[in-house]
């Protein structure tokens, strides 16, 4: 193990370099860049051994990993905002097939009006593509997220493509000490790929085909009991990481101070380092208040985020992210949880830091006095005037 | 020598599907396979093929085979070649994609294959049009076809445009291998496909394979009609070797483009006008042919 000072673009390359993908095919997008690049590096250097391919769009590139996963190899791309728009048709392609392949997505802002800037809306408008999607709070997740993914994504039981995402800007070129893993770690904890979804010269098989209405349903259900088993392989898989890298991480959620908390902020990715700062700050004056961090979000942590706000009043979903029309995705997906478990709390939406505004410590206290006091709108905007 | 034909597997690689009578892509994926034989994995796109081909649970393909996306049969391929090198494992990687899979949407991943120079045998099988979804107009539909996105205007005229002269454009990007080819002449594409299997890179064939049901004629025409389509000169069977063109099949005189339209339906509203627009289009195509072939002698 070695201690470096590295943005979460780099802590994720190093981490994709540990994970020993053979394939890496990927085209440029800020701020996605730097982990190409690094991975470009590495190839080139021969610190890594395996084939970059220069492809000529995120079509292509998505394309390309799908093909090589075909084959049984272990596949990488990454991405971000219109670039993951515009391999939006192949993650269908990579999920329905059960094809493993591990993706980073840069958050960022997606156009009109053009950005470059972090927010959520480009992996929370795709959620429903089948694809499992973590989010990371700092580089030393997002790197450690790297491995986690190839181990949760071949597990035989989920064949189910991984999407780590990392805040754009925020995560992606912040820099931070990082713990970069041994390759002996790495590979103890993260063994060679295999499996019988491949094409094989000796028998040969049709991998991918289409299914009418008599049979489609059995190839979704499955899909859908596939990405379901994430919820039985994360434990074990956290608690080997654990064993091996000495890092625990919590599952599918991260309660900060939940356990008696009245007011409870719901959030993702970064912001919840603010978030903490604001609770502690808080709760020193007495307030009970919490963080939950959704750290996937895809399957969707119901069972975890009820059983954490078992003593919260009302509680606020804070996203980068708002469904035209309705309210902030993970909103819904939220109101959807505590409908399910019939739990009597108020439920508030806060939209924030769309193209890269910043989210301050005074809007977290505003959501927090917004919980306590009450308010007849369910949905606001941050730094907005609402 | 032994011609290609009667050197094929007599294993049936493609069988079973729905193709419609009298089908000419279904004729050129079978034939192709049947050269290529154990180590081949088939890439299709969206379009006819894959849509007769891949109906679970009646699988058609005896050999490995996929469905891609519509515009991602290059890329897919090069992601399936890309895998077999890791594993070191001999493939033939073959993709069949239609002219709209190929010349609309599919040529900028084709592009990037031919840039990169991965090992994928591309094969267009070109009848003309978006078949699959019921006859639409692609950029391969020739001058003066009738479909249903190019219906007859009120100036009597159906599509307007020119067909895309893919192997140019491909030689144009540079790769080891491409020609074109007619199932009409089946023992010149499959002596093509052999003589591709044997070289490295991003090779290229473009085959023309009549489609009944689009061009209106009657299934048991197909071969006759394909070719026709050659010896009128309509279309050519060349190919670039390194690029160097030689022309496979020289007619010592066009037959009248006439009597090739005339047997389609697609064409039956052409004038005297049209097919002198489309004899001045040929002509000019095989001066360009002539041309090419000429550089390389």
């Amino acid at each position: 193990m070695s201690t470096e000072f590295l943005s979460g673009d780099e802590a994720f390359a190093e981490g994709v370099r540990l994970a020993r993908p053979d394939v890496i095919s990927a085209y440029p997008i800020t701020p996605q860049t730097v982990v190409v690049e690094r991975l470009s590096e590495m190839v080139a250097d021969g610190s890594l051994d395996a084939t970059y391919l220069h492809v000529e769009s995120e079509h292509s590139a998505l394309s390309a990993a799908i093909g090589a996963s075909t084959t049984g190899v272990r596949t990488f791309t990454a991405t971000s905002s219109q670039g993951l728009l515009y391999m939006a048709e192949g993650l269908t392609y990579a999920s329905g097939g059960g094809f493993p392949i591990v993706m980073m997505n840069a958050n960022r802002s997606t156009a009109l009006p053009w950005n470059i800037y972090g927010d959520q809306r480009d992996a929370l408008s795709l959620l429903d593509h089948g694809w499992i999607q973590a989010y990371a709070v700092d580089a030393q997740e997002a790197l450690d997220l790297a491995l986690m993914a190839y181990r949760i994504a071949e597990d035989e039981r989920v064949m189910t493509p991984f999407m780590v995402n990392l805040d754009g800007f925020a995560l992606t070129h912040t820099y931070e000490t990082v713990e970069v893993p041994t390759q002996e770690d790495a590979d103890r904890f993260l063994p060679p790929y295999q499996t019988t979804n491949r094409f094989d010269l000796e028998h040969p098989v049709s991998i991918g085909f289409s299914a009418g209405p008599d049979t489609n349903d059995i190839f979704k259900y499955r899909e859908h009991e596939r990405m379901m088993q994430v919820f039985d392989v994360l434990p074990q898989a956290e608690e080997e990481f654990a064993e091996v890298f000495g890092r625990r991480y919590p599952g599918v959620v991260d309660p900060y101070r939940c356990d008696d908390a009245e007011f409870v902020i719901i959030t993702l990715g970064t912001v919840a380092g603010l978030v903490h700062d604001v609770v502690d700050r808080l709760r020193e004056a007495g307030t009970k208040v919490g963080c939950l961090r959704l750290r996937y979000l895809r399957p969707f942590p119901t069972e975890a985020l009820v059983e954490a706000l078992d003593d919260a009043k009302a509680v606020a979903v804070l996203e980068k992210d708002i469904s035209f029309g309705h309210t902030g995705t993970v909103f819904a997906d939220v109101s959807t949880a505590l409908q399910g478990a019939h739990l009597d709390l108020e439920a508030y939406n806060f939209i924030g830091g769309l193209g890269g505004r910043d989210i301050n410590a005074a809007d977290i206290e505003t959501i927090f006095t917004t919980l306590q006091r009450g308010d007849t709108d369910t949905l606001h905007f941050l730094g907005m005037g609402a | 020598m032994a011609r290609a034909l009667d050197l094929m597997s007599e294993d049936e690689p493609f069988y079973g599907h729905k193709a419609c009578a009298g089908c000419g892509a279904s004729l050129a994926v079978r034939t192709a396979l049947k050269v290529l034989g154990d180590r081949a994995i088939a890439i299709l796109p969206a379009g006819c093929m894959s849509a007769v081909g891949f109906n679970f649970p009646q699988l058609a393909f005896g050999t490995n085979a996929m469905i891609s996306m519509f515009g991602g049969t290059a890329s897919l391929m090069s992601g399936v070649a890309a895998g077999m090198e890791r594993l070191g494992e001999d493939a033939c990687v073959v993709g069949f994609a239609g002219d709209g899979g190929t010349a609309d949407i599919g040529i900028q991943a084709l592009s990037g294959a031919i840039d990169r120079g991965d090992d994928v045998l591309y094969i267009c099988y070109d009848n003309e049009a978006y078949m699959n979804t019921g006859i639409q107009k692609s950029s391969l539909t020739p001058y003066g076809a009738v479909t249903t996105t190019t219906p007859i205007d009120a100036e009597g005229k159906a599509t307007r445009t020119q067909k895309k002269d893919m192997l140019q454009i491909v030689a144009a990007m540079g790769v080891p291998y491409a020609a074109t080819a007619s199932i009409g002449y089946l023992d010149d594409f499959a002596t093509k496909v052999e003589r591709a299997s044997h070289i490295r890179g991003p090779r290229y064939l473009h085959v023309l394979a009549p489609c009944p049901t689009g061009w209106g004629t009657e299934t048991d025409v197909t071969v006759e009609l394909a070719k026709e389509a050659v010896d009128c000169g309509l279309w050519y069977l060349a190919e670039v070797v390194d690029d160097t063109w030689s022309i496979s099949r020289r007619p010592k005189e066009f037959s009248d483009i006439r009597t090739y339209l005339g047997a389609q339906s697609r064409f039956s509203h052409l004038q005297e006008t049209d097919f002198v627009l489309l004899e001045e289009h040929r002509d000019h195509l095989w001066e360009q042919l002539e041309g090419h072939a000429q550089d390389a002698c």
